[in-house]
């Protein structure tokens, strides 16, 4: 059994953190990873940073922008993480926009992820219909879990769908926004919540953006199996440094 | 050989839907919708009238007496410079707030470069009474303050993309943004042939008014539907995609699509797409786009801010691809003396970006015989800071 899918298992609402490889400083990406499981968090995405990252507001933006600057490429990535599993046993997800992937080459990518070690992939944007045409095969050849969005104007019919496709979890986009936009969930959110739990899908699920402080952290976990912080990580690492990551972790789950 | 778009959105391997989920519901949406709203008739009324009426159609097609006899060949000028707003994009954007308005949405947004998309846009949305934002990139809205000043006054908010480069594309990926942060009332009218299916479509056949009506034009003229030749300059290439659009299928006639080298193809500084892009994904197609190694996307350049955009309509690199279109790069300078030389010999001040298309004629040998229709895609006013400039005028 995948990673993610064991850590799915178990009766703990999930934590998880996303961040952006590279950053603040190029050789960051082991130290953060590190740190992050030993400070509680259950589930890491790693953000493979794109010069044109669509769907992410100014924070990761400027995150990966700043990355790039410090020579992140997909290649140094892996060398960072060569060793990984020699040290944290948490499950590892790529994030990244599909051109780089493409460039890298889909197979020769998803080969080095089960290499290092990396359990899953989310790539938003690529296309339900395009993985499951072209790329399927190889995710599961390499054990790769793909993880699919949905948002609150995603119809139910797509949401079946997407159940259907999904083996680890269905990433719940909290409110139509990009990444690092949202203060605080209203009836609008709970609403959305509710109803994507009473559809009892197979897949669990796990809401993300919009998602601060232990506060909205609560919001989201009352109705999904866990809840991912991007942004406001990024932001506390930018004032802070990486020096005690622990701190901001327990302020969401003290 | 089928160079239009496939029932699955794609032109060949290139074009597609690369969008986040976000934007699924949308652009799915608009994908089910476009064909059967362009087909209503009382569309097409509303269509046909405001291109007539508002923007001035049709077009002339003009026979470039002193410019043939120089090169020794017979050369139309399609005037679509001569369309109010001054260039090819109003038709588009025409349809599709015609379309927008369809779809009931209340909220245009739009992404510019030199800002000519945008005055275009918020010139339609002003026409409607309708919300417009346009997104431009904080250097172009430095160097472009004449379009920023027009849209201004036609209504529109002009919001600065303050992201990477802050240029075209980064403008491009904050309308994006934009959308999914409001995906209920606002339609995005992209400006060019690219985007996510079925906007290359859409575009390109909001814009195939241009060759529909060559056909009848160079029929009343020369007798025949068919040049031997339509040439245009090639972006993102909706004005290229217009132009070609009803010969894609018509074997005899030679499609030549002219991209901006800029200072040189190899000179580092160049936005001659189909010679150093390769396959990847922009702006939710795939197509040829200019990138690094590692697939990040780079900053072109050309003196014509309409055609420094890292990549090419889909339609295009099929177009490329296929070998149905022949690509020329021009650089700067041929570009900037032969929109001097049109002035000069015609009495029309074009568009940089159309200056490219006329510069082929330098280096591109036709027989006396041929007929050549090359789309004059603007008018030159925008430009003139750049050729006082350039010529020291």
């Amino acid at each position: 059994m995948n990673r993610i899918q064991q850590k799915l298992k178990s009766d703990k609402k999930l934590f998880s953190i996303y961040f952006t490889a590279g950053y603040p400083n190029l050789n960051d990406t082991v130290q953060i990873i590190q740190d992050l499981e030993s400070s509680g968090v259950d589930m890491i995405e790693i953000g493979l940073p794109f010069s044109d990252p669509l769907a992410d507001g100014p924070t990761i933006q400027a995150s990966s922008t700043q990355a790039l600057k410090n020579g992140m490429t997909t290649a140094v990535l892996f060398d960072q993480l060569r060793d990984i599993r020699s040290s944290v046993n948490i499950p590892l997800i790529i994030m990244g926009y599909f051109n780089p992937i493409l460039q890298y080459g889909v197979e020769a990518f998803c080969k080095k992820c089960q290499e290092v070690g990396i359990d899953g992939l989310i790539l938003p944007d690529l296309p339900l219909d395009k993985y499951q045409e072209e790329y399927e095969a190889l995710f599961r050849k390499y054990g790769l879990l793909p993880i699919f969005l949905i948002t609150p104007q995603t119809s139910e019919a797509r949401i079946a769908q997407i159940d259907e496709a999904s083996d680890g979890f269905i990433y719940m986009v909290s409110s139509a926004s990009v990444t690092g936009s949202s203060n605080g969930f209203g009836n609008e959110q709970e609403s959305y919540f509710k109803r994507i739990a009473e559809m009892q899908l197979k897949t669990p699920q796990v809401i993300g953006f919009g998602i601060s402080d232990s506060k909205t952290f609560q919001q989201a976990t009352k109705w999904a199996k866990g809840a991912i912080i991007g942004s406001a990580f990024i932001k506390y690492i930018t004032k802070n440094g990486t020096g005690n990551v622990r701190e901001f972790v327990e302020q969401i789950i003290r | 050989m089928n160079y239009n778009v496939d029932e699955k959105g794609y032109y060949g391997e290139f074009g597609g839907a690369f969008i986040p989920e976000m934007l699924y519901p949308n652009v799915e949406n608009l994908r089910q919708q476009y064909l059967k709203v362009m087909e209503e008739p009382s569309f097409k009324a509303e269509f046909d009238q405001l291109l007539k009426n508002y923007v001035g159609r049709p077009s002339p097609l003009y026979f470039a007496k002193r410019l043939s006899e120089k090169y020794n060949t017979k050369i139309y000028l399609k005037r679509e410079d001569l369309n109010h707003t001054g260039a090819h994009k109003v038709n588009n954007t025409i349809g599709q707030i015609l379309m927008a308005k369809r779809l009931g949405k209340t909220r245009i947004i739009a992404e510019t470069g030199a800002g000519q998309h945008g005055v275009a846009t918020a010139t339609v949305c002003a026409l409607m009474g309708m919300e417009c934002i346009v997104y431009m990139g904080e250097i172009d809205i430095a160097r472009q303050a004449p379009n920023v000043a027009r849209m201004k006054m036609l209504g529109a908010q002009v919001r600065p993309a303050l992201s990477g480069s802050k240029t075209l594309k980064d403008a491009t990926n904050e309308a994006i943004r934009d959308w999914i942060n409001n995906p209920v009332d606002t339609h995005y009218i992209i400006g060019s042939a690219i985007g996510p299916h079925p906007y290359p479509d859409m575009v390109t056949r909001f814009q195939s008014i241009i060759s529909e009506e060559i056909k009848w034009q160079l029929k009343e003229q020369e007798g025949r539907e068919n040049p031997d030749y339509v040439v245009a300059c090639v972006g993102g290439g909706s004005n290229a995609a217009g132009t070609f659009y009803h010969f894609l299928n018509e074997e005899e006639v030679g499609i030549i699509a002219v991209e901006a080298a800029g200072k040189g193809v190899e000179s580092g500084e160049s936005a001659a797409t189909s010679v150093l892009g390769k396959e990847g994904i922009i702006h939710g197609c795939k197509t040829l786009l200019m990138q690094t190694p590692d697939g990040q996307i780079t900053e072109p350049y050309s003196i014509s801010a309409g055609l420094d955009y890292p990549g090419v309509g889909p339609m295009h690199a099929h177009l490329y691809k296929t070998g149905r279109a022949e690509f020329i790069p021009v650089t700067d300078d041929a570009a900037m003396q032969s929109g001097m030389e049109l002035c000069k010999l015609e009495g029309i001040i074009p568009a940089i970006e159309s200056s490219h298309a006329l510069a082929i004629l330098k280096t591109r040998s036709f027989k006396p015989t041929d007929v050549v229709v090359l789309n004059l895609s603007g008018r030159g006013d925008k430009d003139l800071n750049t050729y006082i400039k350039y010529f020291e005028l």
